[in-house]
């Protein structure tokens, strides 16, 4: 039970489900509702995944272009499916293809140019965002029938996509435990210096933490496209926070040098939820956005200062 | 050690440099720009903007960041075109709160070592849902006092001009000459050292953000003087442009380094790059784009002159 207790990312799950069972008393369709949030979930998993691999790196490590590359994947995927189910598999490879060649271009600019990461992202996702915004506009393609079909499918109630994001979290929690790759992730963040002394690949995990990360926000967007019926220019605008809030919320350490993945489902329930539940009690607009802020922020204060001295 | 100097004065000549080039070219293809009004309306955005990039400069001092600076400033028009004008105690005192709440932020984050990233990146959220609560639909009233002072015509040079020329002035002495600015430069460097000497770091972290809380202030008032109405979306832009600013003015994201004087340039060298950019009709697809690049090309440039310097030194 102690084990239990000391485990961040059960915290998210029972915030989620407290919320959820507010909202039914306000008056919600309790299992409708929870499947809606299994949806939408999805999504912020996917983003937060590759978010919660940059912010594991470390002190000063985040990335600011999800949001520009959600939109180029959703706008990359509709531009290549054309409304065609034969080119499903290159639209998804398309989205996935821009957002890891983001993720390089990122790296690039930390490496050569010597950006510290936050303007690195910062500045590409400006230029990532124009060039979302020219491919996408006036881009009036409707995503293939049976592409729609998946993204917003259900098996035996629960969405596919749900699973299609359990199935990620799987995967990314045995390559964070079992990997070289995974424990160099760790050690990094944890301590840079000495992962670097240890012999271990830093420089290439750093790497493959960003493109990863921009691969899965391109992921993201060409599923939302799916689910959305087609690809718009605000598409990814509030992944931003989510990301970081579903990271931190999870019980990912804010200091880097511990992932927590499984709490990502949670949380992802959680922040859906939570504006759920501000708009069945009747909360304007206004009061739903300053809850939000205070939440992320007395979330971090409570999770508080890294533990590990650097 | 010659050739380290000369990269010092090559990076602090540089923001003076694309400033006067951009100026230049505007001139060559606008010729009618020339003049006390053309400025004036080149640079009729840049006060609000060069009082945010002092904000942001001051949290950048300490190696934070502010991601929430833009909501600020449109939660400040909010308040200064809804409340101000009908009940100036009440709005003085609101703003006044304002600034006690950035100077708590400060506080929190230095107590909790939190990353101040992801605290000002929930607390955008805060302001911009109190902007909403208070204004859901652009409108109110700038006061008449502000709208005239915003739209005064002083001698020799336009507002915006005396606006830098002041605003440089002050801020290169506090931040660079006088005693606290050098401890609040070395908390960014080594705050180890600084809290080994004696100083309380929550008190000056708190303090900075106070300080940047009442730049933010004073840009909210500036822009709702230019604009005469408020709007909670007004500002959104601005964390990026104050971020753009101070880099593009030589600051830097470690070590405490940074330049007033520079950042003051940088953000009236996007108030100008605006107006080219709209001048040479470049889609508004790719304004924002733009911008990005510049910044990556300045920052290229800058990484080309040390690379350059630094290798006769280790020749």
């Amino acid at each position: 039970m102690r084990t239990l207790l000391a485990w961040p990312a059960l915290y998210s799950y029972v915030a989620a489900a407290v919320v959820w069972a507010i909202t039914v008393a306000l008056g919600a369709d309790g299992p409708a509702l929870l499947a809606t949030a299994l949806s939408f979930a999805a999504f912020t998993v996917l983003a937060a995944m590759g978010q919660m691999l940059v912010i594991t790196l470390g002190p000063g490590n985040i990335d600011l272009s999800i949001p520009s590359t959600i939109a180029l994947g959703s706008a990359m995927a509709m531009l290549v499916m054309d409304g065609q189910d034969p080119l499903i598999l290159p639209g998804l490879l398309a989205a996935v293809g821009a957002g890891m060649a983001v993720g390089t271009f990122n790296v690039a600019l930390i490496r050569v140019l010597r950006m510290p990461p936050i303007i690195a992202t910062l500045s590409s996702g400006l230029v990532v965002l124009s060039t979302a915004i020219s491919f996408g506009r006036g881009l009036k393609v409707k995503p293939p029938e049976a592409f729609t079909a998946f993204t917003t499918g259900r098996v035996l109630g629960v969405p596919l996509l749900a699973l299609v994001a359990l199935a990620f979290m799987l995967v990314a929690a045995v390559l964070l435990e079992r990997t070289v790759g995974g424990r160099t992730l760790s050690a990094t963040g944890q301590n840079a210096r000495a992962a670097r002394f240890a012999g271990l690949p830093v420089r290439r995990v750093r790497l493959l933490a960003y493109v990863l990360c921009a691969g899965l926000a391109g992921l993201t967007g060409a599923l939302l496209a799916g689910f959305s019926g087609g690809n718009s220019l605000d598409q990814g605008e509030e992944y931003l926070l989510l990301t970081v809030a579903v990271v931190v919320i999870g019980g990912t350490d804010v200091g880097g040098g511990r992932a927590s993945v499984a709490g990502l489902g949670g949380a992802g329930m959680f922040m859906f939820l939570l504006v759920a539940m501000l708009n069945a009690s009747g909360a304007g607009s206004g009061l739903r956005l300053l809850l939000t802020g205070l939440i992320i922020v007395g979330v971090i204060t409570a999770a508080g200062a890294p533990k590990i001295s650097r | 050690m010659g050739s380290i100097s000369l990269a010092a004065v090559l990076r602090a000549a540089l923001p003076a440099v694309v400033f006067t080039l951009l100026l230049g070219s505007i001139f060559w293809y606008q010729p009618r720009t020339a003049s006390y009004f053309g400025v004036n309306l080149l640079l009729s955005l840049a006060v609000p903007v060069l009082l945010a990039s002092m904000a942001q400069m001051l949290l950048m001092a300490i190696g934070d960041l502010d991601l929430s600076i833009g909501a600020f400033v449109s939660l400040v028009t909010c308040v200064s075109a809804v409340i101000l004008p009908g009940r100036p105690v009440l709005g003085v005192l609101c703003l006044l709160g304002l600034v006690g709440l950035y100077g708590l932020v400060g506080a929190l984050v230095a107590w909790r070592e939190l990353p101040s990233v992801v605290v000002t990146l929930g607390l955008s959220f805060v302001w911009l849902g109190m902007a909403v609560i208070l204004l859901p639909t652009p409108g109110g009233t700038a006061p008449a006092w502000l709208a005239q002072a915003m739209h005064a015509r002083p001698v020799l040079m336009p507002l915006s001009l005396w606006a830098a020329v002041a605003v440089a002035a002050v801020m290169q002495w506090a931040v660079m000459r006088s005693a606290l600015g050098t401890v609040v430069r070395g908390m960014g460097g080594n705050p180890r050292a600084v809290a080994r000497s004696g100083w309380n770091l929550l008190a000056l972290r708190s303090g900075v953000y106070a300080a940047a809380g009442a730049f933010g202030v004073l840009s909210g008032l500036a822009l709702v003087g230019t604009t005469t109405s408020g709007d909670a979306n007004l500002a959104g832009r601005y964390t990026l442009l104050t971020i753009a600013s101070v880099i593009l003015g030589g600051g830097e994201f470690v070590g405490g380094r940074i330049s007033p004087v520079g950042a003051v340039l940088g953000a009236l060298t996007l108030a100008l790059a605006a107006s080219l950019l709209t001048f040479l009709h470049v889609p508004s697809d790719w304004q924002i784009g733009v911008q990005g690049l510049i910044l990556i090309v300045i920052l290229a440039l800058r990484a080309a002159i040390e690379a350059v310097s630094t290798r006769p030194a280790t020749a």
